[in-house]
């Protein structure tokens, strides 16, 4: 065997793994978008978009309560996050990035990227819900911004990076401050990158339940008062997905089908714009 | 040029340093006022840190350290006291690759201006439309001034700059090699337009082209390791050099 059929072979074989792997995952993932698809369709009706959560015993009802709550706790708790995550990744990148408080802060960010959401949970469980003695939509809010912050600070941190230090000495060059250059054209440059890393955020948060189950606890009930429980779409989604009643079944499938078509559009939407800004 | 009078930005006795290994030694060197004066040199001589030295870019850079003195109209801007935003608006600069700001054509002019003056709109748009004609842009963006910097050509983008170094009105111009990313049109452009600026400004040009030092600028410093090797009336360099390193690196024996 030659040279170039042994490397033939070897390209052919690391080829063949490769889409193996890639065919391993996208199995899974067909399946379970499948499953979602084929019993959420089933469950999908008017009825979810206006009718409540149903009360114990009653049958049908909707999400309508929950969805509000979602978006209104996924929302705030967006708003809450993103300028602390930004103005953290600015300082990463542009000012701290090699002094030990932007290592410190870089480490501490690293960790609480990867801390498990049921522990965040836990945390604002102790910090706020046992001291307010109460669960509340504020409490779960708290939840997700800690969840949004890490997942914005790398992001920023990252895509400002990838801004070049010819365009930032350019700015400099023209006798701009610091906060000037920071501001106007270096994020202003990062852009669309530091919006995808927030979509991918809201995205994340969409879909958590553990951090919502010690916090803003549930409710059956219309309700837009955030200082009393109330109800979330991933919540209701495990509280009727584990009950005994068929049509409770039904309505969490449907839950799951609209929080994945929300979560993939969203990720549709960030790359898309990401791809076109570039 | 040895008229004091002339003389706008002067190093004496001007070291740098990168950390602690020394890039510059001891430069003693006029630059004439409103003359083209270009550094050349192989890479790595010093060249551009002695030409990013006069707007005190390594103010950007902890671990680089300038000493001796630089005069700019007499006055040591390497003192402590002088306020490098300051500087900068009367020493602009021009980079080896273009770098528009991520924003529209009109705003990549305006907002240097806005950093030193407020004007009325009616201003400012007077004075992006007599920067971009400085910079021989004004035909080919006048229709399309809200487009995005970047969408110009490579050539029009490093013209577009120097029309944003232009508009803050400063005293000097230095170039860092803004030509080597360009193709030979672009490039004949851009020298036709120094030849233009030098009778308003002083400009200092880095170069690695040895013709266009020769075509362009009316004194020319030749650098090596860090060292002012020669320095004098460009086309006595080019033509009687006074040292053979000199004539060894212009006639491209080395480098």
């Amino acid at each position: 065997m030659t040279l170039i059929q042994r490397r033939k072979l070897t390209n052919l074989m690391a080829l063949g793994l490769s889409l193996l792997a890639m065919g391993f995952g996208l199995f899974w993932l067909g399946w379970i978008l499948l499953t979602v698809l084929q019993q959420g369709l089933a469950g999908l009706s008017i009825n979810l978009f206006t009718q409540m959560t149903p009360p114990p015993g009653a049958a049908d009802g909707g999400l309508l309560n929950a969805l509000v709550g979602s978006v209104l706790m996924v929302s705030l708790a967006t708003m809450v996050g993103t300028p602390i995550g930004i103005l953290a990744g600015i300082y990463l990148a542009e000012y701290g990035q090699k002094s030990w408080l932007g290592s410190a802060t870089r480490y501490v960010n690293d960790l609480l990227l990867s801390a498990p959401s049921i522990v965040i949970g836990l945390f604002v469980w102790t910090l706020v819900v046992s001291r307010m003695q109460t669960y509340s939509g504020w409490a779960g809010i708290a939840a997700l911004s800690l969840i949004v912050v890490p997942v914005v600070v790398r992001t920023t941190e990252n895509m400002l990076l990838l801004v070049p230090d010819s365009l930032r000495e350019a700015a400099f060059a023209l006798g701009a401050p610091k906060y000037k250059v920071t501001t106007s054209v270096v994020l202003r440059a990062a852009r669309s990158g530091v919006i995808t890393g927030i979509l991918l955020a809201v995205a994340r948060i969409g879909g958590e339940t553990a951090p919502l189950l010690f916090t803003s606890l549930s409710s059956q009930f219309w309700s837009m008062d955030l200082g009393q429980p109330i109800a979330s779409l991933p919540v209701m989604i495990s509280q009727f997905a584990m009950s005994p009643f068929p049509e409770w079944q039904q309505i969490a499938w449907a839950g799951v089908l609209i929080t994945t078509l929300g979560v993939l559009m969203l990720n549709i939407l960030a790359r898309t714009y990401f791809r076109q800004k570039n | 040029m040895s008229d004091s009078k002339d003389v706008h930005i002067e190093f004496r006795d001007f070291n740098f340093y990168y950390g602690r290994s020394r890039a510059l030694h001891n430069i003693n060197l006029p630059i004439a006022r409103r003359k083209v004066t270009a550094f050349i040199g192989p890479s790595g001589c010093g060249k551009s840190t002695l030409l990013r030295s006069i707007n005190r870019m390594f103010d950007l850079y902890p671990e680089q350290r300038a000493e001796g003195r630089l005069l700019v109209d007499g006055v040591n801007v390497l003192d402590p006291g002088t306020d490098p935003t300051t500087l900068r608006a009367r020493v602009g600069m021009v980079f080896q690759k273009p770098t528009p700001f991520p924003m529209s054509i009109y705003e990549n002019i305006a907002f240097g201006v806005r950093l030193h003056e407020s004007l009325t709109r009616a201003e400012m748009d007077e004075r992006v439309e007599w920067a971009l004609n400085k910079a021989a842009l004004w035909d080919e963006v006048k229709d399309k001034l809200h487009a995005s910097g970047s969408s110009l050509s490579g050539g029009q983008q490093q013209r577009l700059c120097i029309a944003r170094g232009v508009a803050v009105k400063p005293e000097v111009l230095l170039l860092d090699e803004p030509t080597s990313a360009l193709d030979p049109i672009s490039t004949m452009r851009i020298e036709e337009l120094i030849d233009e600026l030098k009778n308003e400004f002083t400009i200092v040009i880095v170069t690695h082209n040895m013709q266009q030092a020769a075509r362009i600028s009316d004194n020319t410093a030749y650098m090596y390791l860090g060292e002012l090797v020669e320095y004098g009336i460009t086309d006595q360099i080019f033509i009687k050099p006074q040292k053979k390193a000199t004539e060894d690196y212009i006639t491209g024996r080395f480098g």
